[in-house]
């Protein structure tokens, strides 16, 4: 306080503010592009058309319900395999395994995320959907389930990396309270430190869900990208197309302005409506996660 | 403080490296020689384009000339908007295209540069070899969903195609889902896998007993199997694509493969173009497998 005020901390201070404000404001700007790009389409086409069971846009078929149900089911069954894979790594990183392991566990993991997703869509290509169309003796190994699977690769060094970090800052105290009063180190990982750090796991669950919504070049390489409504049992074991591979592969064609490049983004603003309700839905979750921990606390 | 004024010096260095490396190298060349050519459209053609471009610089260093895919579409697209020379398509420019073009007032001009018979490809370990036209379409269509329905094993079918702005696409559904009918307005069967690249088809038919693939001749490799196709006309005479089928018109499925201009093309432009129509650049699209324009002068 009673130091002397420097000559730069004004300017220092304005850049920290701007950047700061800039990501409130490329938010807004990418809704007011989206918005404005893809609202016409709702004018240029009628809902009916858009809520029906065909994409086939270059004849005018603009139904996009197959492209939500398919990245809606692939982000799900990928979350599914990741959850368990995710959570349980983060919890044997901070929580059992000998800090040796840890040293060496935790960078590979670092790069495990780093890994360019066209890469493992690569591997998918070559190695993974063969061996499931063999393995499961289905048509096809280029299906929404190998796609599951390189997503959960993708999303699960997210979930790692902050599941475990939030893990690590439990207080010690929490633990040794748990296992003086007799609690199995099991029973002290699953009824004290998880829900302990549950508002962080559950952000981790998130960010994952949102990498694997986002997902492109993957996808758009293993899974078929065959615009079909997946409602029967085996649609998993199917070729589905998600809304991030239709925007990818055909944005480059379109006139702009046209009718397929409003829908394309569209699509778009489903997109982005979809992850912030994923966004929004995990911070009232875990408000609330706190909320009570914090009562139970005082 | 010192940081900063540090960062900025820095900073301004590599600016400065930048400005280097960007202004053009000194050559022998006068600079009002040298010319610009960007190309760009059809992956059919990318492979094709690339060649006489580098064939092309070699006789012509002046010129340089730059070349990149992304599909008949996308080329058209660019050609619209002004960012790209010349566009390469394989499919015929749409009339809502060309419109476009005139309207921003130009005056396109579109050269046929070589014709590519498109093969109908699959796995070696299927037992079909012959197809006819019409069985093709019912295939695509979603009508036949299994090879033993056309003398092959208990297996259900996977179409695989190429995505919606490949004019490969556009090619094989107006000629060959639709049968050439233009009033027909059938559309590929939903679980049609549309694949992104010529490659992805190639990779999954070598590797998939079930699949079934169309690819420009000019991309199959020995790993797969081309099948035999037979016309509406003559449905007991089945024809393997080659050079020599396609030019006596006997294997059906061939096309023109076109470049555009936005407007009749100039200078370092023109003489490209004449030059691709050349006899010894057409031979060059020969070596690649695909089909030459000028036939008479150009077959022994």
């Amino acid at each position: 306080m009673n130091a002397p005020k420097r000559r730069e901390d004004p300017v220092i201070n304005a850049v920290i503010r701007i950047s700061g404000y800039s990501s409130i404001l490329f938010v807004l700007l990418i809704l007011f592009f989206l918005l404005r790009e893809g609202l016409p389409a709702l004018a240029s086409t009628p809902l009916k058309d858009l809520l029906g069971t065909r994409w086939y846009p270059i004849e005018g078929y603009f139904g996009i319900l197959p492209l939500i149900l398919g990245s809606l089911l692939i982000t799900i069954v990928a979350t599914l395999i990741a959850l368990p894979f995710g959570i349980g790594a983060a919890v044997y990183l901070s929580e059992v395994a000998p800090s040796w392991i840890r040293e060496v566990l935790k960078p590979l993991i670092e790069i495990l995320a780093g890994i360019p997703s066209v890469v493992l869509g690569f591997i998918g290509i070559l190695v993974f959907a063969p061996f499931l169309r063999k393995f499961l003796d289905i048509p096809t190994g280029l299906t929404a389930f190998t796609g599951a699977v390189l997503l959960a690769l993708i999303s699960i060094p997210t979930i790692v990396s902050v599941a475990e970090d939030a893990l690590n800052t439990v207080p010690n105290s929490y633990r040794q309270a748990s296992l003086a009063l007799g609690a199995t180190r099991w029973q002290t990982i699953w009824d004290v430190t998880l829900p302990a750090a549950k508002s962080g796991v559950l952000t981790a669950v998130m960010l994952g869900i949102g990498r694997s919504l986002g997902e492109t070049m993957a996808v758009m390489m293993v899974t078929g990208n065959a615009p079909v409504m997946p409602l029967q049992l085996n649609s998993i074991f199917r070729p589905i197309r998600t809304m991030t591979a239709t925007i990818a592969s055909e944005m480059g064609e379109v006139a702009s302005g046209s009718q397929h490049y409003q829908v394309l983004f569209l699509i778009g603003i489903v997109l982005f409506l979809l992850s912030l309700s994923i966004n929004i839905g995990a911070s009232i979750v875990s408000t609330k996660a706190r909320k009570r921990s914090e009562r139970l606390l005082s | 403080m010192r940081v900063f004024v540090i960062l900025v010096i820095v900073f301004g260095l590599l600016l400065t490296g930048c400005a280097n490396q960007g202004a053009p190298a000194p050559t022998g060349h006068p600079p009002t020689d040298s010319a610009y050519i960007e190309n760009k459209g059809s992956d059919t053609i990318v492979n094709l384009a690339l060649a006489w471009a580098e064939n092309y610089q070699k006789l012509h260093p002046q010129t340089r000339i730059s070349v990149t895919g992304g599909g008949s579409g996308t080329g058209i697209t660019a050609l619209i908007n002004g960012t790209v020379d010349i566009a390469n398509a394989s499919r015929g420019m749409k009339a809502e295209e060309r419109d476009t073009l005139i309207a921003k007032g130009n005056d396109p001009q579109e050269y046929i540069i070589a014709r590519d018979a498109i093969a109908i490809i699959v796995n070696p370990a299927n037992p079909v070899d012959q197809l006819t036209l019409a069985q093709l379409s019912a295939i695509y269509r979603g009508d036949i969903t299994n090879w033993s329905e056309l003398g092959g094993e208990d297996r259900e079918i996977v179409r695989l195609s190429r995505e919606t702005n490949s004019g490969t696409h556009v090619y094989f559904l107006e000629s060959v889902v639709r049968m050439g009918n233009s009033d027909d307005k059938t559309i590929f069967s939903a679980n049609t896998l549309l694949l992104p690249s010529s490659e992805g088809i190639i990779s999954e038919v070598k590797e998939n007993p079930n699949a079934i693939g169309y690819d420009s001749l000019g991309y199959v490799t020995d790993e797969v199997k081309l099948i035999a196709v037979s016309s509406l006309q003559n449905p007991d005479e089945f024809i393997l694509p080659s050079i020599a089928t396609v030019n006596n018109n006997t294997y059906l499925i061939s096309r023109n493969l076109y470049m555009y201009t936005a407007n009749p093309p100039t200078g370092a432009e023109k003489d490209y173009l004449d030059w691709i129509l050349s006899p010894q650049a057409q031979e060059i699209a020969r070596g690649l497998g695909f089909i030459p324009v000028i036939i008479d002068e150009v077959s022994p």
